[in-house]
Formats: C-alpha cells, sequence, structure tokens
C-alpha cells in the first residue's frame, strides 16, 4: 500500500484541479481513481467514503477528506505553501479565494447554454481584466518581489498561475495590459515541481470539451 | 480610535452573519457601518478599501480584508476555535464546507425566480435532512463528546449552530429525527457569548425579508 494520497474524481480538471496543481508544486506524488459512470460515483457514497455525498475526495494521512477548500488548507499548511503566519495566511487565503471566484467563471463557461455563451464570455473577460487582474499586477508591482505574499513561494501563487493559464486557454491575450502577471506567470512556470507538472505526461487534465459535457453530467 | 473590528456590509445577514456569530461567540465587540445606498457602495469601491470591489469587508489588525472564509479562517485561528493542529483545522474545515453548502442554498432561495425558488426550497430541506444534519448527528454520536471537534469549542459548532437556527426558521421540526443535534443546540446555545448574541439587541440580523432583497437589488 502506497503512502500516496489517492484522489478520487471523474477523468477532467473541475474541482480537483486545484488540488492537483498544489500536491503537484509541493512535490508530491498522488494517484488518482476516475469515477467513469453513475455507479462508480454511487458506490463511493454507499460505502461511506463520502462525507457529504460528493466528489473531490482524497484519501490522505489516514482521512478522506472533502470539501476542496477544506483540502488545499491542509495540504497548503502541510508543505509549507500558507505564509509564516496569521496575516500572511490571511492575505494569501483573500487572494486564494478571489482566485477561486474567477476559476468558478471559468469553469462554468463550458457548460452555458448557447443563447448565454457570448454574455458569459463578456462577463468573465471583464470580471478577470477589471477586477482580478489589476489587483495581483498591483501587488507584485508594488513590492516587487517575485511571490505574492512574505516573499515566499505560496498556495497563492500556485492557484494564480493556475487561474492565468486558464483565462489564457479561454482569450489567449487576456493578459496583454499585465506586465508584472506575464513575468509572474514565466517565473512561477519555470520552478522545477511545477514546470514538471506542466509538461505533456503529467497529470494536468486539458479543459474540458464541450462534447464531454454530458458525459461528465451523467456521472453527477 | 477604537480598536474593534470595523464590519462593512449592508444591515442584513447575507455573507456577513457568519462573520458577526464568529466575532461574537469569541467575545470580540465589534462596529458596524452599513451600506444603504448604491453610492454608499460606490463611495467605499472608489476610495481603493475594498479589494476586489466586494463587501464583507472586516477592518482589523490593520488590515482591510475581504472574502468571506478569509475573514472566518483569521478569526477563527486568532481566538483558538480552530482545533489544536492540522488534522482538527481540517475536520474542522470540512464540517464548516457542509453547513456553508446548506446555508448557501437558503440564502440564495430569495434571489431566484419564482418558479425554481420553490424547488430549490423543498431540495435545501431534503439535503439538510438527509446530507448535512446526519453527518453532524452521526460526528456527535461517535465521539459523545460535546463538541464536533477535538472536545472543545470550535468554529464548526458555532457554524452548526447557525445553520440549525437557519433551517429551522423554515422548518421548525427539523431536528425532529436529530435527538444529539436537538442536546447540541441547546448546550451551544447556552455558550455565555452565544447566548448573549441570541438575545433581542444584539448585533444578529433578523432573518431575510422582502424590503431587504429589494434593497440589495438597488445597491449591488
Amino acid at each position: 500500500m502506497s503512502g500516496k494520497p489517492k484522489l478520487h474524481y471523474f477523468n477532467g480538471r473541475g474541482r480537483m484541479e486545484s488540488i492537483r496543481w498544489l500536491l503537484a508544486a509541493a512535490g508530491v506524488e498522488f494517484e488518482e481513481c476516475f469515477l467513469e459512470t453513475k455507479d462508480d460515483l454511487t458506490k463511493l457514497q454507499k460505502d461511506g467514503s463520502l462525507l457529504f455525498q460528493q466528489v473531490p475526495m482524497v484519501e490522505m494521512d489516514g482521512m478522506k477528506m472533502v470539501q476542496t477548500r477544506a483540502i488545499l488548507s491542509y495540504i497548503a499548511a502541510k508543505y509549507n505553501l500558507y505564509g509564516k503566519d496569521l496575516k500572511e495566511r490571511a492575505l494569501i487565503d483573500m487572494y486564494a479565494e478571489a482566485v477561486i471566484d474567477l476559476n468558478e467563471l471559468l469553469m462554468t463557461h463550458v457548460i452555458q447554454p448557447a443563447d448565454k455563451k457570448e454574455q458569459h464570455f463578456a462577463t468573465i473577460v471583464d470580471k478577470a481584466t477589471n477586477r482580478y487582474f489589476p489587483v495581483y499586477e498591483k501587488v507584485l508591482k508594488d513590492h516587487g518581489q517575485d511571490f505574492l505574499v512574505g516573499n515566499q513561494f505560496s498556495r497563492a501563487d500556485v492557484q494564480l498561475l493556475e487561474t492565468l493559464l486558464m483565462a489564457e486557454e479561454c482569450k489567449p491575450d487576456i493578459l496583454a495590459k499585465f506586465p508584472h502577471l506575464q513575468n509572474f506567470k514565466a517565473r512561477i512556470s519555470n520552478i522545477p515541481t511545477i514546470k514538471k507538472f506542466l509538461q505533456p505526461g503529467s497529470q494536468r487534465k486539458p479543459p474540458l470539451q464541450e462534447k464531454d459535457v454530458p458525459k461528465v453530467m451523467q456521472i453527477f | 480610535m477604537a480598536g474593534k473590528p470595523k464590519l462593512h456590509y449592508v444591515k442584513g445577514r447575507g455573507k456577513m452573519e457568519s462573520i458577526r456569530w464568529l466575532l461574537a461567540a469569541a467575545g470580540v465587540e465589534f462596529e458596524e457601518e452599513f451600506i444603504e445606498t448604491k453610492e454608499d457602495l460606490a463611495k467605499l469601491r472608489n476610495s481603493g478599501v475594498l479589494m476586489f470591489q466586494q463587501v464583507p469587508m472586516v477592518e482589523m489588525d490593520g488590515m482591510k480584508m475581504v472574502q468571506t472564509r478569509a475573514i472566518l479562517s483569521y478569526i477563527a485561528a486568532k481566538y483558538n476555535l480552530y482545533g489544536k493542529d492540522l488534522k482538527e483545522r481540517a475536520w474542522i474545515d470540512m464540517y464548516v464546507e457542509g453547513t456553508t453548502d446548506l446555508m448557501g442554498m437558503i440564502m440564495r432561495l430569495p434571489f431566484e425566480p419564482a418558479d425554481v425558488r420553490e424547488k430549490n426550497f423543498a431540495l435545501s430541506l431534503e439535503r439538510a435532512a438527509t446530507r448535512y444534519f446526519p453527518v453532524y448527528e452521526k460526528a456527535l454520536k461517535d465521539h459523545g463528546q460535546d463538541y464536533l471537534v477535538g472536545n472543545k469549542l470550535s468554529w464548526a459548532d458555532i457554524h452548526l449552530l447557525e445553520a440549525i437556527l437557519m433551517v429551522e426558521e423554515c422548518k421548525p421540526d427539523i431536528l425532529s429525527a436529530f435527538p444529539l443535534l436537538q442536546a447540541f443546540k441547546g448546550r451551544i446555545s447556552n455558550v455565555p457569548t452565544i447566548k448573549k448574541f441570541l438575545q433581542p439587541g444584539s448585533p444578529r440580523k433578523p432573518p431575510t425579508d422582502d424590503k431587504f432583497i429589494a434593497n440589495v437589488r438597488k445597491i449591488f
């Protein structure tokens, strides 16, 4: 039996992707058990593995952890990606929570009904470029350091990079007005554990294609 | 200048209510500045104090904190309501995320279109009775202790009490099948700081009514 964390989810990004990113960034190898049918989910629900009948679920350190945020916080704290004190932690949480909000917008784009897609896309671009990216651009500009908080690599950096890349998948020139974010993206992408995760063959998942949405919906 | 935390929000529950609960339970006095008009919100936004242009915002310990979970985590950690180690913290996070999901379902109801609202109202009661409350009932049953985690009052207990009272406002007999939660409710309500918060004249806000909804729509 390996000591590696075991991730239970469908074979796609969804809410598990941020967890894959964080484990990978921390240099933690993990295994994955993919839900492929509704029966797979039902089985997990019936055997009591899912506290609230939901995935993501991560088996780690003797726990069957659920709730994406709880899992991310645990991993961040365990692997020293959560700042050095309460105030740095608060700042990391503020940055991470906002990134999660933007992620949510990005993730739900593919499941929008056809008549709502264009409006949703406009909302994504508006929020990303007017509400979220300017904040991180300014943070990096003001302190001139390599990382968002405390001059030290943290979960905030990992989650921001994940989101920047997802936003670029949506609109490739979305970072045009944000030179510090462009540099940040290059810098964080070059961290060895992250560089490895960004290479083909890693456990990083591709974006969900519209054609695959029905199959995923059928599981849940 | 008071050292008290200062809460910026509309005069109603919303996302700030859990923060009021937690501060009150921790015995921390706080001030509130209410956003009453669109202009009030614009003024806050223009003054640059809202990191992502959103409330809740809590001025505390030299920070202008935003993002509800970041604020709650900070308060919980600062006032020793977050367990004694990483694993207890993970359990508290898991439990809190569950009650957050449940309360979120109920809080969204007034903002949903009428045809969907009735369906979701029924769904939230069903989820309370079959997905969420059984988990907390079982947790209390399994360890036989007074509090959810680590035999000590934590954020999880305070949040669960808030959720129980909120669901009871929707369906007064919702705890009929959960004797341990009934006892828990009695017990936690009697914690002196919480008892005080539950009395008239405290900063606790009344249930959301139509007048509040109309006002919120105007402001945001």
